[in-house]
């Protein structure tokens, strides 16, 4: 993978999967602590101990095609190399929260990438889900969340063109002005 | 709240998407599904579904329905689309990239001409 964009895409997956109706993404950025980091909280199922134990091991998966699941393993990867980590917590029919940093300095860090992509991707694939999603930049916050969109839409779907071009500028409106004034290393 | 005030501006969206949709036949009517497993999306999903959406508003497409499915097994091919046109059959097609995809999507999703050059051989 090379943007944190499409980690988060893979790994909010999971959530889904564990029958989530409600997954809260949270992407911060802090110039000063010089850290990103991203927690994905669920409503979902959760995991009981033994799963979470090995859950960052690629040869434990849920799914069935393969006997191997890569998502969390490489993320976590992707974090260790940049002084980072990434910590799950669970709790069986409550959810899980997954929280990774990274150090946003370090060379090897890869970019954040296309935010809004990713969040746009999840509403159209995902659209029984409610996404709440933040993005605080030094104190600056964008809050997007899907369930007064989809309320006022009243079975409309997004991906009709009018409303895909709303909801599209409305993430990328709000994810600008909270990096406005970032330099420009993404 | 910014959101707030652009609801109302969603209520006319939805309105007007609405009677658009009316006047739209049924048989017009397809779905299109992108593979977006962890191998879908290191493959460059995401952008194969930004093109396919990017298509919808240029070409003010109404009443075609866009999801995803998970890993299918077919990685090598990855990413893969599947598009099915009204009462037609679900094609599957291999490695489509964002060109691929805008091809697949007015060949095959306005003009119903399957694009057999990028189907999966089965």
């Amino acid at each position: 993978m090379r943007e944190i964009a499409l980690h988060v895409l893979d790994i909010v997956e999971n959530s889904v999967a564990a029958g989530a109706t409600r997954v809260d993404i949270t992407v911060c950025e802090s110039s000063s602590d010089d850290t990103i980091t991203i927690v994905v909280q669920d409503n979902g199922k959760g995991m009981n101990q033994d799963l979470l134990a090995c859950v960052s091991d690629p040869f434990v998966t849920t799914r069935t095609t393969r006997r191997v699941g890569l998502g969390i393993p490489l993320l976590k990867a992707a974090a260790e190399a940049c002084n980072g980590y990434l910590r799950i917590d669970s709790t069986p029919g409550k959810g899980t929260r997954l929280e990774v940093q990274f150090q946003r300095s370090h060379i090897d860090r890869m970019p954040l990438g296309d935010l809004a992509g990713t969040v746009l991707t999840l509403l159209i694939a995902f659209p029984q889900v409610r996404w709440v999603f933040r993005h605080v930049v030094d104190g600056r916050e964008f809050c997007f969340d899907s369930e007064p969109i989809v309320k006022e839409l009243d079975g409309v779907p997004l991906t009709e063109p009018a409303i895909l071009s709303f909801v599209k500028q409305l993430l990328h409106e709000g994810i600008a002005r909270v990096r406005q004034g970032l330099e420009q290393s993404q | 709240m910014p959101q707030v005030k652009s609801l109302e501006e969603l209520k006319r969206l939805r309105e007007e998407a609405l009677e658009k949709r009316q006047a739209r036949t049924i048989a017009g009517r397809a779905q299109v599904v992108v593979g977006m497993g962890t191998c879908g999306i290191a493959a460059g999903a995401r952008d194969t579904m930004k093109a396919i959406l990017e298509f919808i508003e240029k070409e003010n497409l109404s009443g075609v329905v866009v999801t995803q499915t998970g890993c299918i097994g077919l990685c090598e091919w990855e990413p893969i689309v599947e598009v099915t046109v009204g009462g037609g059959p679900k094609v599957t097609y291999g490695k489509v990239d964002a060109e691929k995809a805008r091809r697949i999507m007015k060949e095959h999703v306005m003009n119903s001409r399957v694009v057999e050059e990028y189907v999966i051989p089965s």
